[in-house]
């Protein structure tokens, strides 16, 4: 509360004066004075605050990319139809705003908000109050299967079913506070960059992550995948910008630039957000990477996140002035299908959307690497037949097991029935390295992992090595 | 210079009037659509589960009959009639859209056995234990007439006596004449009281009859002798036989692959012969727990029904070795006689508590005429089920019947007999000399012997 706003000046100085009928008046009057100024502060908190600057936007689009919501910092947060430029809805909600995205279509919006992530309707009434999530820094909606997922400031990574409101999966990623995530569109899989350089990739049915890779020598800012499912971008603190396969998990190309956010468009054009300027980089044939545009916004002024419009030539900017967005020819697909997404879908088709979408939609389990992975046929177990020298000799060390000369007990402890099963248990020693080199010979893993049976301990430590029984 | 960006007006891609069609714009590219094997296969596990839910396959039940139904007449002409006789001599017409007797036939003093109808529609054949063959004309064109539906009597237009009981009868295809059976063949005229000619093999009586549709000439009997025999009518002498372990109860040709028949044996199998090799069945049919009564084949020839002594109907494909559908309710018991229907939508079952009832052949069809939109939807959804049932989840959705106790542990019970016979079997051949015990394919298992 800004008192001092209110009070226009410095109150008059009554000690100098000697009448004490006009510094009784006075007295009166300053102290109406300080109260009005403290009413007045008071009212102040009814109003909008009007800094000018509403604090750093993020922004997000519908599929079809008609519908675009913003949310800043500062809690504004906005909806829009930029197909005929008109503003839905637009309110506060006075606390800080960490990310937003739309769920399957423009109905409904999940903002990450100060303490949790809220589900709002089209009309801005908050529907739900997703408290299982904690403090969500980054949100991502996977649209075949209506997951949200949200990574926190713990870094724990939450799935939630939207349509039914279950919780599918929440895993504790383990490598600390991170707020860089995105959905893999190809493959529905998660993306996180972390601190130490590595970018991880989550399914949700599975505790460790996919795949790790160590892809920086700082920590990672920003994270875009290609919708073809082939590439990668990521950015970190090192100052590199690099391009990687992610079928050979390899670098394609790598770039000496700062970038602060990535993103793919619909036809293969990368966008890097870098101080006050927007790079585009083209694939000119065989994931040849060169720049394509710059734009320059004016000086001073930071860019923030940057998100291609899907459909249309245009990419969103985010700056510290507020939203705008350029031209890039070349960028969007132009060829929308109607049964995929529409620009300019009506009603009906909305509604119809929607419930073939929900129909239609994919369990959790069916998130993979390879998404075409799903109705193929197993290569069959290559069965080695135990050679014949193998059997000789697993005959060979059963024969020699049984000859073996046993103490025999006394004092009644020697029964047949014991001396029998210790024979068996015999047979049974010699048996089994030659039965666990058959499962070896299968193709699939062993299962339990056995470790320290190929390490090699040094000189001074074999004596606490575990002695192979004999 | 220019450069070339995308502008799109809403005009071009919105309708002009509410009158006219919504634009539609494709874009084949498999980019734009991700995970499209999972979404097919979510797909074909709803349409599985869809299928389940939309299978009601008992459409009606056709009381009227005060005795077990013993047997089943159809005609080709008249898609809506069916004939059917009981064990007490009362012969039926019924109106199957109406589910409704059009007209009886009194008459026959015993258990009708043998009912069929001419190729033209004109004339019904019945014939019966009390030694006689009745014709009847029949009244097709009541059928149209709906306001005169009270079970009208006809009085029959010949009787014709002989000498023994008979136990089945068919209608040449594409002649006049017909054949009786019983203790022997007898092929009559129907303008002459006498059978014109007569066959026999041995001394056992016969038991069904049935013309290859595709040769008016030769027909097919099965013989309480466990055998099947072939007549030709050019002959003056059977022409062929083949003697089996078990006896079958019914035959009948494939009407697509007229040299294909199937015979319903009592061993609760049925075999497919080709009768130009008789020597090997084509293909075994199992499934039914019991003795097979009757059997009928699909128009299409692609299908055919079986009703059992165990209470229950089963559809099998004509090369498939295990049924595709079942069908069964716990008021229909002894099922001795079925038939499909000549447009193969329905199928009859005619059993032993008096009902004759009427089932889909495919369980969860939508009958009536369908929107293109509707059977494309359904040509869509069969489509992804034929490509992923091969996938454990699917399968089980698939696959997936409710059987009466009784049918489920009788099967059950079979079942490990039969794999306790063959675990023996095969120990036995493992532990004798190689070559010593000939391996027997069960398509010749079941056969004894060809006779010429």
């Amino acid at each position: 509360m800004e008192v001092a706003k209110y009070s226009r000046g410095q109150g008059a100085d009554l000690k100098a004066l000697r009448d004490k009928k006009l510094k009784g008046q006075l007295s009166v009057k300053e102290k109406l004075y300080g109260q009005s100024a403290k009413a007045a502060a008071k009212a102040e908190k009814w109003l909008m605050p009007n800094d000018g600057v509403l604090g750093p936007y993020n922004i997000g689009y519908t599929s079809n990319g008609r519908y675009m919501l913003v949310g800043g910092q500062k809690g504004h947060l906005a909806m829009m139809d930029m197909l005929h430029m008109d503003l839905m809805k637009e309110f506060e909600v006075r606390e800080t705003v960490r990310d937003v995205t739309f769920l399957h279509n423009e109905q409904f919006y999940a903002v990450a908000q100060k303490k949790y992530p809220y589900i709002y309707n089209r009309h801005g009434t908050e529907i739900h109050c997703l408290k299982e999530h904690g403090k969500a820094l980054k949100l991502q909606f996977l649209s075949k299967q209506f997951l949200l997922a949200s990574i926190n400031s713990f870094g724990q990574l939450h799935y939630q079913d939207v349509s039914t409101g279950e919780m599918v999966a929440n895993y504790r990623t383990g490598l600390g506070r991170t707020d860089v995530m995105r959905a893999n569109p190809y493959n529905a899989v998660i993306g996180l960059g972390h601190a130490g350089g590595k970018v991880t990739m989550w399914k949700p049915t599975s505790v460790k992550p996919l795949v790790t890779m160590l892809c920086h020598h700082g920590p990672v800012t920003a994270v875009a995948f290609d919708r073809g499912g082939n590439l990668m971008a990521t950015a970190g603190v090192d100052r590199k910008i690099k391009i990687w396969d992610l079928r050979k998990y390899e670098v394609v190309h790598s770039y000496p630039a700062r970038a602060q956010s990535l993103d793919f468009s619909q036809k293969g054009l990368l966008a890097c957000s870098n101080g006050s300027q927007v790079e585009i980089y083209k694939d000119f044939g065989g994931h040849d990477y060169k720049l394509y545009m710059k734009h320059k916004i004016m000086k001073g002024y930071q860019v923030g996140k940057v998100l291609f419009r899907p459909y249309e030539d245009i990419l969103g900017i985010v700056h510290s002035m507020g939203f705008s967005s350029i031209l890039v020819p070349g960028s969007g697909e132009p060829n929308f299908d109607t049964f995929v997404d529409n620009p300019m879908e009506t009603t009906k088709q909305k509604r119809e959307k929607e419930v073939h979408a929900l129909l239609d939609k994919l369990p959790p389990e069916t998130i993979m690497l390879n998404p075409n992975m799903i109705a193929t046929v197993r290569a069959p177990k290559k069965k080695e037949k135990k050679t014949k020298e193998i059997e000789e000799e697993m005959e060979d060390a059963i024969e020699a097991a049984k000859n073996i000369e046993r103490k025999k007990k006394t004092k009644g402890r020697s029964k047949p029935s014991k001396r029998a099963k210790k024979k068996e248990e015999d047979v049974f020693k010699a048996k089994r390295p030659f039965l666990e080199q058959s499962d070896k010979i299968d193709g699939r893993p062993d299962k339990k992992q056995r470790i320290g049976e190929e390490v090699e301990l040094p000189k001074a430590l074999q004596r606490f090595a575990k002695k192979p029984q004999s | 210079m220019r450069v070339k960006v995308i502008s799109r007006s809403t005009d071009e891609f919105t309708r002009e009037r509410s009158q006219d069609l919504q634009k539609v714009f494709r874009n084949y590219d498999p980019a734009l659509r991700s995970q499209e094997k999972a979404v097919e296969y979510t797909r074909a596990l709803n349409a599985a589960k869809l299928e389940k839910i939309f299978a009601k396959p008992f459409v009606g039940a056709m009381n009227g009959h005060i005795d077990a139904v013993s047997c089943m007449a159809k005609n080709p002409n008249h898609l809506k009639a069916i004939f059917s006789s009981s064990m007490d001599g009362d012969i039926r017409l019924w109106d199957i859209a109406a589910r409704k007797t059009v007209c009886q036939f009194p008459g026959h003093q015993g258990a009708v056995r043998g009912l069929t109808t001419s190729t033209d529609g004109d004339l019904l054949v019945s014939c019966g234990v009390d030694c006689t063959v009745r014709l009847w004309k029949v009244p097709m064109l009541k059928m149209v007439d709906t306001s005169d539906r009270t079970g009208d009597n006809s009085q029959p237009s010949a009787v014709y006596t002989w000498k023994h009981a008979f136990w089945g009868a068919d209608h040449q295809w594409d002649g006049n004449l017909f054949a009786t059976v019983g203790a022997q063949v007898d092929i009559w005229d129907p303008d002459r009281s006498e059978p014109i000619n007569s066959f026999e093999w041995g001394k056992d009586t016969v038991l069904s009859v049935r013309f290859d549709p595709g040769d008016c000439n030769i027909l097919i009997t099965s013989g309480s002798d466990r055998s099947l025999t072939l007549y030709d009518l050019r002959m003056s002498s059977p022409a062929r036989k083949l003697i089996m372990k078990t006896r079958c109860n019914s035959v009948c040709w494939n009407p697509r692959e007229p040299m294909n028949f199937t015979a319903a044996n009592e061993d609760t199998n049925c075999y497919s012969f080709d009768a130009r090799r008789l020597d090997e069945a084509k293909i075994v049919h199992k499934g039914h727990v019991s003795a097979v009564m009757d059997i009928d084949y699909s128009p299409t020839g692609r299908e055919f029904v079986t009703g059992s002594y165990d209470r229950t109907v089963r559809i099998f494909n004509y090369l498939g070795d295990h049924s595709r559908e079942i069908y069964h309710t716990k008021r229909m018991q002894r099922v001795f006689c079925v038939k499909y229907t000549y447009d193969g939508t329905y199928l009859v079952s005619g059993s032993d508590d008096t009902n004759l009832r009427l089932w889909k052949s495919k369980a969860s069809e939508q009958l009536g005429v369908l929107l293109p939109r509707e059977r494309k939807k359904q040509e869509y959804q069969d489509a992804l089920k034929e490509r992923y049932k091969h996938l454990p989840e699917v399968k089980r959705i698939v696959r997936h019947r409710h059987l009466p106790k009784p049918i489920y542990k009788a099967a059950n019970l079979r079942r490990t007999m039969i794999e306790a016979e063959s675990r023996k079997e095969e120990r036995r051949r493992k532990h004798s000399a190689p070559g010593s015990m000939a391996v027997q394919p069960f398509r010749k298992r079941r056969i004894i012997k060809e006779v010429e």
